[in-house]
């Protein structure tokens, strides 16, 4: 046959109509533009003006057609009629389902609020959230962040008034040379491939610090295959390398840092080791000008980093002096970590050495004058073009709050914060731990909470104790066995509520959170615990209340299901009062909006949240006539105010002269605005503020104008940090509020006020030669963070989670291609498919998490590939550590923070026959929706 | 048999840049979206929630493992869709003329009307980069988006194959080879990029730009003046500071 060619139609019609909004298929919410047909979502692109991905949009986010059209969405709210876990519900109206709720939580609210435990799992609407558990007045309220990445939060927020993802940033632009640590596919997934490609593009070098080589690990120029739970120590050697080697920016460190601070060093002293204070509670330093002490931030001021200073009889010494005793300790030298980090003492100084140079031998300079607190003009911008980013990976270990710190004290050594080519923060951070609320907890029944929930602790005064002692919130948060939970505890809910340890609850009250599998240590006690009755044969936790979009697991363990909208047909915000979508060089807000109408009968989780509070009296959705405050959670966003010329977006907002940003009164337009502007609002940074944000004037003056705050507050970077002193003080017997004699030694060790690194807890307790392997978990890119997993497409691309197994496992177990094992934890076996991986670290074995389903659950078949080779390590993961000598059982969490230490598991693996599924299985549940069929041959456009 | 064109006044294709792709699969779910939608018939999923899924994707990543004889094992991620050879064998294999060649941009095409599903074509590509849709039983392959590239209906910027527009990393690229000027021209020159399977004889038009190469920071000797101690007892170290401090504003 000749060539002939057939005449296309090459511009065909796109779209009726693009709807611009923010995606919700995980946690990094990118804007989109959903491409409409005829009424439908035809096709989601990313939106190119969206600050957070400029355009470009990952698996998930093009995979949320299927999201919207899933077979698994609730369609009604449901009533329980069969036993708890067996799945079995009737459809009912939501008046009825509102009655119900009534009926359980207005008691509680009038005479015992603490007894509603209120958790939300993957919650982008915290603010609201926590408004509503404020209005009920129970303490126990928080998100996922307790069993997700507080550790990095908390720790970036203690030391430098921010960490990454949502705080902060590399300096794409600038950076030379890009360390990432411990990071799965996880936060900041489209912006951090950007940067990837953006670095690589300029040839800036990036490194990889990770046991498991893939993702980002897998185009990394450079690769360090670590042992999981030491990524501390490595970073600890590479400190002590540069202190040793004088690679240090001491003009930074002296001007910006509290290592200029005084340390009291008279251990007979109440303050012993706090920092000096002026009568104005300031810290002091000594003025290198005059040799005299000076307030930390008085006009002028050139603060000593090596100046002694006696007062009142007592040496006081600069943290800077305790920082090179500490880490010129030969207890960090390379060769002393090698053998424990997995890392060669060479391979350490290699990296060690390649940080040195780049921070100081390829310095850049921005000619850009700025101003810092002390009116001290400098006439250009210097970086230290060496930038890192991290998440979980550090994170979820029992040391993880230290390692956090310790990488946040390697960045401020070398002047790397703040500062051209290094890591940037996104407004409205910076934000240090004395400038955000503590934690609140003073119960009063019918009335509101005395404040929110969620804060940083600045000491033992702070935590929420009774007189006695005793925890006031159901997870234990902010006791002394972890002080500082500022992310709640949400894995100990479940587990203290039906110990009822420190005391019963009546109802649960989850929204989004996956506690009946993949979102709890422990799963299968958990759905026990879930269906636990006591001697009257009544639920140990009498009513569970749930509010979810799909058919999760969890849906089966709950009395009463409120469903939730997917997120296209919905509003939301993305708020600067709780987890904002900036970036480094701009201020930004979003919204969600119903791009299409529900076609069940389901509700907006906050909506119903708003009719809810109104029908309890709540105090912030009741209007002073008793009537409902807010109509939905649209009219909330538009209309609540949290401070005076402060509500939920910040986005033209009603100036008395017009539309304004940042403050203003409620603008009922507003928006009808977003959606006009592509759903998001976006200022941008002046350029004269664009670094040194904690210290430069002229950020901090427009940061007030923006309504971050009320007035400027500079502050300098905490390497020292008093509020972990004053936790181990009173554990030295200082104080009235006193640690429990069984908790006195681990406050000692592991709140040490300078960054440290411990060995991960569950190493004391359990057997190092029976569980000699670290087991980890990640999420693949095209699903991390996402509540979608049973997504048609995304499930033909990640549909088999396999153990992988590097090399010296598989050959010592004689592993062929095929093959199964038995993996067992101190906890529990589980039996699941293997596969080889050479590009990990040799004691490491890893999977991809939440593939696995349990049979009934999100519409898929009984016989789905999830449910007969798909598995959890959560069964192999305890919320309590293994019994210790003295017979107690200690929370697996780390002792700062609480944070769910799910990547301190250690294994064991032995090659079993395969048997027909993975093991544990469990029978199917009932489904509330019908299965999922197919073919699909969706066109919309047709 | 079907006869290609003897030249072709572009040649438009893609440049992957396997030193950038971190293997998200942002580009085959964004194909899938695009190609459900517009050109031809929808790209059909089987099965599509029960035991084993199986759909009609136009590009697929694959991830491989590289393990030297020495240095440490890695992993390379792999995307792969058709590659517009000049030399198509899935064209000239066609009984019916429904694979061609265009003449004006030498993208490969399919023209389902045509299209009786025989297969033959995608046994004839060497890279297994058609797939035949279940449903409809026409062959489906990359169409390098010819219907958003000369779109008129999107915005200058868009109208590039949507894999290209949405890659988080930035490893894709679309461009005219023909024109040695042009964006992937260039970029092929300077990187190395290369043919898959170039014994095939096909001639692709799509290169891939090889990973840079691994685990190559410089010896640690090299480095070691970077690291040398300023001094050799941790005492000596308050004294390098005092001398250090003593440069800096506001030193006596």
């Amino acid at each position: 046959m000749t060539h002939t060619q057939p005449t296309l139609d090459l511009s065909p019609k796109v779209s009726d109509e693009i709807r611009k909004t923010t995606c919700y298929m995980c946690a990094c919410r990118c804007g989109i533009n959903v491409h409409m047909k005829e009424g439908k979502v035809a096709y989601i692109e990313g939106n190119r003006d969206h600050p957070v991905n400029q355009g470009v949009l990952c698996a998930k986010g093009s995979a949320g057609i299927m999201q919207v059209n899933a077979p698994s969405r609730l369609k009604s709210p449901l009533k329980r009629v069969g036993p708890r876990g067996s799945g079995e519900f009737e459809e009912i109206s939501w008046e009825e389902a509102y009655g119900i709720a009534e009926a359980w939580l207005k008691p509680l609210h009038e005479n015992a609020p603490e007894k509603l435990a209120f958790f939300t799992g993957r919650d982008q609407s915290q603010s609201f959230t926590s408004l509503w558990a404020q209005g009920f007045g129970t303490p126990n309220y928080a998100a996922h962040g307790g069993f997700c990445s507080v550790n990095m939060a908390a720790g970036g927020i203690y030391t430098m008034g921010g960490a990454f993802w949502e705080f902060g940033q590399p300096d794409w632009d600038h950076t030379k040379l890009f360390i990432l640590f411990g990071v799965a596919e996880d936060h900041d997934s489209n912006p951090i491939k950007m940067g990837i490609g953006k670095i690589k593009a300029r040839g800036a070098k990036m490194v990889g610090v990770n046991p498991i080589r893939s993702g980002y690990n897998a185009v990394a120029d450079d690769w360090y295959g670590i042992t999981p739970g030491t990524d501390g120590l490595l970073i600890l050697s590479i400190v002590h390398l540069l202190f040793k080697a004088g690679k240090l920016d001491l003009d930074y460190l002296a001007r910006f840092t509290n290592a200029s601070c005084l340390i009291n060093e008279d251990p007979k002293s109440d303050e012993y080791g706090l920092l000096l204070k002026d009568v104005a509670g300031q810290p002091i330093v000594i003025d290198r000008r005059t040799g005299q002490p000076a307030p930390w931030n008085g006009q002028g001021v050139e603060p000593d980093l090596s100046a002694t200073y006696r007062d009142k009889g007592i040496t006081h010494r600069p943290v800077f002096h305790k920082m090179a005793e500490k880490y010129l300790d030969e207890q960090y030298a390379p060769e002393a970590v090698a053998e424990r980090t997995g890392i060669e003492a060479s391979r350490i100084r290699q990296l060690a050495a390649q940080i040195a140079r780049t921070a100081f031998d390829e310095a850049i300079e921005l000619d850009r004058e700025w101003t810092d607190f002390r009116g001290v003009k400098h006439d250009k911008m210097v970086g230290r073009p060496v930038s890192f980013h991290s998440m979980r990976g550090i994170s979820a270990h029992s040391n993880g709050f230290q390692t956090c710190r310790a990488l946040h004290t390697l960045q401020i050594i070398i002047g790397s914060v703040e500062t051209p080519g290094g890591m940037r923060f996104k407004p409205p951070y910076p934000k240090p731990s004395t400038a955000h609320p503590k934690p609140h907890c003073k119960v009063t029944p019918g009335k509101p909470l005395d404040g929110p929930h969620l804060g940083y602790v600045q000491g033992p005064d702070d935590l929420c104790l009774d007189d006695d002692g005793n925890a006031i919130r159901i997870d234990k948060a902010y006791t002394w066995e972890n002080p500082m939970s500022a992310h709640g505890m949400m894995h100990m809910v479940i587990s203290n509520a039906h110990a009822g340890d420190p005391y019963k609850i009546d109802t649960l009250f989850l929204y989004m959170a996956n506690m009946a599998w993949n979102s709890s240590m422990n799963t299968d006690g958990t759905m026990k615990m879930l269906t636990d009755t006591d001697e009257n044969g009544d639920y140990v936790i009498p009513h569970i209340i749930y509010s979810d979009a799909y058919s999760s697991e969890m849906v089966a363990y709950a009395d009463l299901i409120l469903p939730d909208t997917t997120y296209l047909e919905r509003h939301d915000c993305i708020s600067l009062l709780d987890r904002p979508i900036c970036e480094a060089d701009a201020v930004a807000d979003a919204i969600r909006w119903p791009v299409v109408e529900p076609d069940r009968d389901v509700k907006g989780f906050q909506s119903a949240l708003c009719d809810l509070g109104a029908r309890l009296g709540l105090a912030p959705f009741t209007n002073e006539d008793g009537s409902q405050k807010y109509a939905d959670y649209a009219d909330y966003i538009t209309n609540h105010i949290r401070r005076p010329g402060v509500g939920p977006l910040a986005g033209w907002r009603m100036g008395e002269n017009g539309l304004n940003d940042g403050r203003g009164e409620a603008n009922e337009a507003q928006l009808q605005t977003y959606i006009d502007n592509g759903g998001f609002w976006m200022s941008h940074v002046p350029e004269e503020a664009a670094y040194y944000k904690p210290f430069n004037m002229a950020y901090q003056d427009w940061a007030v104008k923006m309504s971050f705050f009320d007035a400027p507050q500079p502050y300098i970077f905490t390497l020292y940090s008093e509020p972990l002193r004053r936790f181990q003080l009173a554990a030295e017997g200082v104080g009235t509020r006193q640690p429990p004699e069984h908790l006195r030694q681990q406050v000692k060790d592991t709140m040490d006020p300078l960054a440290i690194w411990y060995a991960p807890i569950s190493e004391s307790v359990e057997d190092e030669t029976e569980f000699p392997v670290h087991a980890l978990t990640q999420r693949p890119m095209a699903m991390y963070h996402s509540w979608g997993t049973q997504n048609a497409w995304l499930r033909q691309i990640h549909g088999h989670n396999p153990l992988y197994v590097p090399t010296k496992i598989w050959e010592a177990n004689g592993f062929a291609e095929g093959d199964w094992a038995r993996v067992s934890s101190p906890h529990g076996d589980i039996t699941v498919p293997v596969a080889h991986m050479a590009a990990l670290n040799e004691n490491t074995v890893w999977t991809w998490n939440a593939i696995g389903k349990r049979k009934g659950a999100w519409a898929l078949s009984d016989d789905a590939q999830e449910t007969k080779k798909g598995f959890l390590l959560n069964h192999l993961i305890h919320e309590l550590l293994p019994a210790k000598k003295d017979g107690m059982r200690w929370s697996n969490s780390d002792p700062v923070t609480g944070q769910a230490a799910w990547f301190d598991l250690k294994v064991n693996i032995t090659k079993v026959a395969a048997p027909t599924e993975s093991q544990p299985n469990y029978p199917p549940i009932k489904s509330p929706v019908a299965k999922g069929s197919g073919p699909l041959t969706q066109k919309v456009g047709q | 048999m079907t006869t290609l064109p003897t030249s072709t006044q572009k040649k438009l294709g893609l440049v992957i840049d396997l030193d950038t792709c971190v293997g998200c699969h942002a580009c085959v779910v964004s194909c899938k979206g695009w190609n459900t939608e517009n050109y031809g018939a929808p790209l059909s999923d089987q099965d599509p929630y029960g035991a084993v899924p199986s759909g009609t994707f136009l590009n697929r990543v694959h991830s491989y493992e590289v393990q030297p004889e020495q240095g440490q094992a890695a992993l390379v991620h792999f995307p792969k869709s058709c590659l517009h050879c000049e030399d198509a064998p899935c064209v000239t294999v066609c009984p019916t003329g429904a694979s061609y060649k265009r003449v004006e941009d030498g993208i490969v095409l399919v023209n389902e009307s045509d299209c009786i599903g025989c297969g033959l074509c995608a046994w004839a590509c060497p890279y297994g980069a058609r797939e035949m849709d279940a449903e409809e039983k026409v062959m489906k392959k990359c169409t390098l988006c010819v219907d958003r590239i000369y779109n008129e209906n999107l915005p200058e910027v868009d109208r590039v194959p949507a894999c290209v527009r949405t890659c988080p990393a930035g490893a894709r690229h679309f461009g005219d080879f023909a024109d040695p000027e042009s964006n992937v021209s260039i970029l092929t020159a300077e990187r190395g990029g290369m043919d898959l399977m170039p014994e095939q004889g096909t001639k692709p038009v799509n290169k891939y730009l090889p990973p840079r190469e691994r685990d190559r920071s410089e010896d640690v000797d090299i480095l070691a003046p970077f690291l040398d101690p300023v001094a050799s007892e941790p005492k000596g170290f308050m004294g390098w500071l005092d001398k250090a401090l003593s440069t800096m504003p506001g030193g006596q």
